[in-house]
Formats: structure tokens, C-alpha cells, sequence
């Protein structure tokens, strides 16, 4: 796996790629995103935690325009999120996606699922799409199940396929919306391992997740969010051992011990 | 029965007709039915309206009354086939064969773009977000990951659309398409005494040809079952 630490990685680390400014968004009378404010560095590593229904997956489907927003602005690499068409898609391709329930293209063998976007969107050569595809799919562990359906794999192994597909875009940002919910416990290392190592290779990564060593392990910042708003932000150390919120008190105190 | 085994090549080119009815139309309903739906189902409202509409209209009129449009009306607004002329051997398509394939494939492109957008309901919608999230365009998301998995879902409802065009080609018969229909009504006419023997060598050649298309219809259900 320490192969995927050789991420390469876009040049001046450090400064922001990814900048929410004043971000507002309403479900009819639901206020679910509050006067959000965050600015992610190049190659730092977020994790958002919170309880459900906090507005994490809607923030982080909001940065590629999964869900659209209400008030304020989302800029990526300082231009702002398109509104839709081609730029939007653009912008799509530079941003890489891992859903919670995977979703990977039923009807395509797990090499057409990675090579797909690099085939249509990139415009690469076939050959050169599947070969850098099964690096990948080498990478996450799945490069023997390269022709088999999604449906043949187990979960774990369709989200790390999945990872993979997002990869092969070679994304600037890699979003994770709960990537591990949907997984046995035995099928969640496997996953995280994945993203430990993308992690310390330098890719930026946003990462909704309740996997507390996660975040103890591989973010750089924990953004602690409740009823649509942040209510917390620090280091993953000072955030454990030092919640200031009395909300944060009681939503770790509820899921460290049982 | 004697009458048709005695005129069996007169039969045979009548069911050719048919066929190739059948098959222009078809292939065309397909096309127009998926593109039909990409509007229905895509971003743009007028278009939506607009398919919705298209599909309401020609849906709900009797394929008689659209034959009738194309081979009355029509030409007098200046919309012909005459530029249709294709002899081979007793297989003759002309402006009536034209007419006829666009009437039967307009009406049945209304009910393919139904059965396609109840298999495009069925595709999850993770799928076009996923298609999305890689940086597809929405032609990239239906024709790559949406359609393809909508026309899976759709085989049933789609062969039983074909299958009533393959039937509704014999509309054509009264129209000047020497089609089957038209042949047996021939026979029909010039052997009453054979009329039952008549009616059903016909309907037999019908059952198999369907039989045929269900077989096939079935071989593709089997074949894009998701593993």
C-alpha cells in the first residue's frame, strides 16, 4: 500500500485550494448549511465529523455541486464553482468523489468503471487509460477482480474500487462522503488503510466520516459540525483530549464510550 | 390451405414486406423513442414539455387515423415519400411504404420512450451522480452509464412494444403496402372456400415470427443480466 504515497501532487502545498465563504443553504424551512467559512489548504487532510443530520454530507456534496447553495461561495483553486455545462463538469473532473453507497457503474466491469472518465472526459488513449487503471486497481488491492462486475465484489472492494476511480481523474481534491458507513466492520480497515496512505502521500482530502481513529491517525484538522452550522475546529489531538463546545463534549462522550 | 401453399411465393414476398416494415420502424422507433426520453427525462423544462407533449399527442391518436394523416393530408402540406422508389424483386417500397414506416414509427417511438423512461426510473440515482462526479456532461451521463442500464431494465416492456408494431405493420395493408394483410385479403377474396384455412396459415406465420422476437428478446434479458 505504500506505493499510493507516490500520489503526485500539485506543486506550492500550503496554500488554499478550497475556500467556503459565507455558504448558506435551505431544504424549504431547514436551515442546513449555517454561514459556513473554511478554507482547506493544498494537501491537507480534513475530516468532518458530527451527529446525523449535521449538514456534513450536504457540505461536502455542495463542493462539487452535487447540491447547489443558497448564499455565499465555493471556489476551488481560486475560481469559483460554475453554475452548470461544461465548466461545471470540468470542475467535476477535478474533484473526486467517493459516495457512501460506492456507486459504481453496475452495467461496466470494474476496469471500464476506472477507465471510463479518463477515456471520455480526459480524452486519453484507451491503452494508456487501462494501464495507468490497473496500476491503480493494483494500488487498492483489487487488481485481480479487473474484469469482474461490481456486483461481484464485496463492499470494501467496490469502495476501494471506487477510490480508484476517482484517482484515475487525478484530482486536485478528493471529497469522501461517509465512505465506510455502508461496510462491515472487517471490510472498513481495508478501506481506511486506502485512504491513510492517499493521506500521506499529500493528497487534499475533505473526509465525512465517524471513524474517530481516522481522524485520530490522518487528519490534520477536525471540523466538528451540528444542526447546520461548525461548531468546533482544531487538531484531531486538542479535538479529542479538549472539546470547548458542550456540544462536541457530549457527542464524543456518546461515541468514544460504550 | 391449398391456396396458400399454391401462392406460397406470393405469401413470401407478402410477409417480406412485413418484415421490413417491421424492421425500419422499429430500429427508427427505437432511435426516436431514446431520444424521446433523453429530452423527457434531461435538464432543459420547454423540452421536457415539449417530448411530453409530442408523447401525449401521438400516443393517445389511433395508428389508423396517423396512416390516414401521412397518406391524405400530409401531401397536400407538402410532405411526401415520393422520393421512395426501391424495386427488389417483388418487394416494392415506395412513397405508401414510406408513409407507412414513419406513421408506425412515430406512434410506436411514444410507447418505446415510455417503457425506456420507466427503465431510466429504475437506475439509481447514485449512478448519474457518480457519472456526474467523474465530470461527464449529461449526454456523457445518459449515454454511458444511464441509458445503457435503462434499456437492461427495459427489455420486457421494449420487446412487448416491437411486438405490437411487428402486428400493427398489417395497418399498412390498407394502404396500398402488399404486405401481409393485404395478400390474404386477396386470397381470402379469390378462395372463399378456403377462408379458415386461409386465416390461420396467416395467423401461424404471425405466432412464429413473434415467437421469434421474444425468443431474441429473451436471449438479450439473459445476456445483460447484471452478474
Amino acid at each position: 500500500m505504500t506505493a499510493l504515497e507516490k500520489q503526485p501532487e500539485a506543486p506550492a502545498a500550503g496554500e488554499p485550494l478550497v475556500v467556503l465563504d459565507g455558504v448558506n443553504k435551505w431544504f424549504g424551512k431547514l436551515h442546513v448549511l449555517q454561514d459556513i467559512n473554511i478554507s482547506i489548504k493544498r494537501g491537507e487532510v480534513v475530516v468532518v465529523i458530527g451527529p446525523s443530520g449535521s449538514g456534513k454530507s450536504t457540505l461536502c456534496r455542495a463542493i462539487n455541486r452535487l447540491e447547489t447553495i443558497d448564499q455565499g461561495s465555493i471556489a476551488l483553486d481560486g475560481d469559483p464553482l460554475p453554475q452548470e455545462g461544461k465548466a461545471l463538469a470540468a470542475l467535476r473532473a477535478d474533484v473526486g468523489m467517493v459516495f457512501q453507497s460506492f456507486n459504481l457503474f453496475a452495467h461496466k466491469t470494474i476496469l471500464e468503471n476506472v477507465t471510463l472518465g479518463p477515456i471520455k472526459v480526459r480524452k486519453k488513449p484507451k491503452a494508456e487509460a487501462e494501464a495507468k487503471a490497473r496500476e491503480l486497481l493494483d494500488r487498492v488491492g483489487v487488481g485481480v477482480q479487473a474484469e469482474k462486475y461490481p456486483a461481484q465484489l464485496s463492499g470494501g472492494q467496490q469502495q476501494r474500487v471506487a477510490i480508484a476511480r476517482a484517482l484515475a481523474m487525478e484530482p486536485k481534491v478528493m471529497l469522501f462522503d461517509e465512505p465506510t458507513s455502508a461496510l462491515d466492520p472487517e471490510m472498513i480497515k481495508e478501506v481506511l488503510d486506502v485512504m491513510v496512505s492517499l493521506a500521506k502521500g499529500g493528497m487534499t482530502m475533505i473526509v465525512v466520516t465517524h471513524e474517530m481513529g481516522f481522524a485520530r491517525t490522518a487528519a490534520d484538522r477536525v471540523i466538528f459540525m451540528s444542526d447546520g452550522a461548525i461548531v468546533e475546529e482544531n487538531t484531531p489531538h486538542e479535538f479529542f483530549t479538549n472539546p470547548q463546545s458542550a456540544r462536541a463534549k457530549d457527542f464524543l462522550g456518546k461515541i468514544l464510550k460504550h | 390451405m391449398e391456396a396458400v401453399l399454391d401462392n406460397i411465393g406470393l405469401v413470401g414476398w407478402a410477409f417480406a414486406h412485413t418484415v421490413l416494415l417491421f424492421l425500419f420502424s422499429g430500429v427508427l422507433s427505437l432511435l426516436l423513442g431514446t431520444f424521446l426520453v433523453a429530452l423527457r427525462v434531461g435538464p432543459v423544462v420547454v423540452l421536457q414539455r415539449a417530448a411530453a407533449t409530442y408523447v401525449t399527442v401521438v400516443r393517445n391518436t389511433p395508428l389508423l387515423i396517423i396512416l390516414m394523416f401521412f397518406q391524405f393530408a400530409a401531401p397536400k402540406l407538402g410532405v411526401t415519400f415520393n422520393f421512395i422508389d426501391v424495386q427488389w424483386g417483388e418487394v416494392s417500397m415506395t412513397s405508401f411504404f414510406g408513409a407507412a414506416v414513419v406513421s408506425l414509427s412515430l406512434y410506436t417511438s411514444t410507447f418505446v420512450c415510455e417503457a425506456l423512461r420507466s427503465g431510466v426510473n429504475s437506475v439509481p440515482l447514485g449512478q448519474a451522480e457518480a457519472a456526474r462526479a467523474i465530470g461527464l456532461s449529461f449526454g456523457g451521463v445518459m449515454s454511458q452509464v444511464v441509458l445503457p442500464q435503462a434499456y437492461r431494465a427495459s427489455v420486457p416492456p421494449l420487446a412487448s412494444v416491437q411486438i405490437a408494431l411487428l402486428k400493427n405493420t398489417t395497418v399498412a395493408g390498407v394502404f396500398g403496402v402488399m404486405e401481409a394483410l393485404a395478400r390474404m385479403r386477396i386470397l381470402t377474396n379469390n378462395f372463399t372456400g378456403q377462408k379458415i384455412g386461409i386465416f390461420l396459415a396467416f395467423a401461424i406465420v404471425f405466432v412464429v415470427l413473434v415467437e421469434v422476437l421474444s425468443f431474441l428478446a429473451s436471449r438479450l434479458e439473459r445476456r445483460w443480466r447484471i452478474a
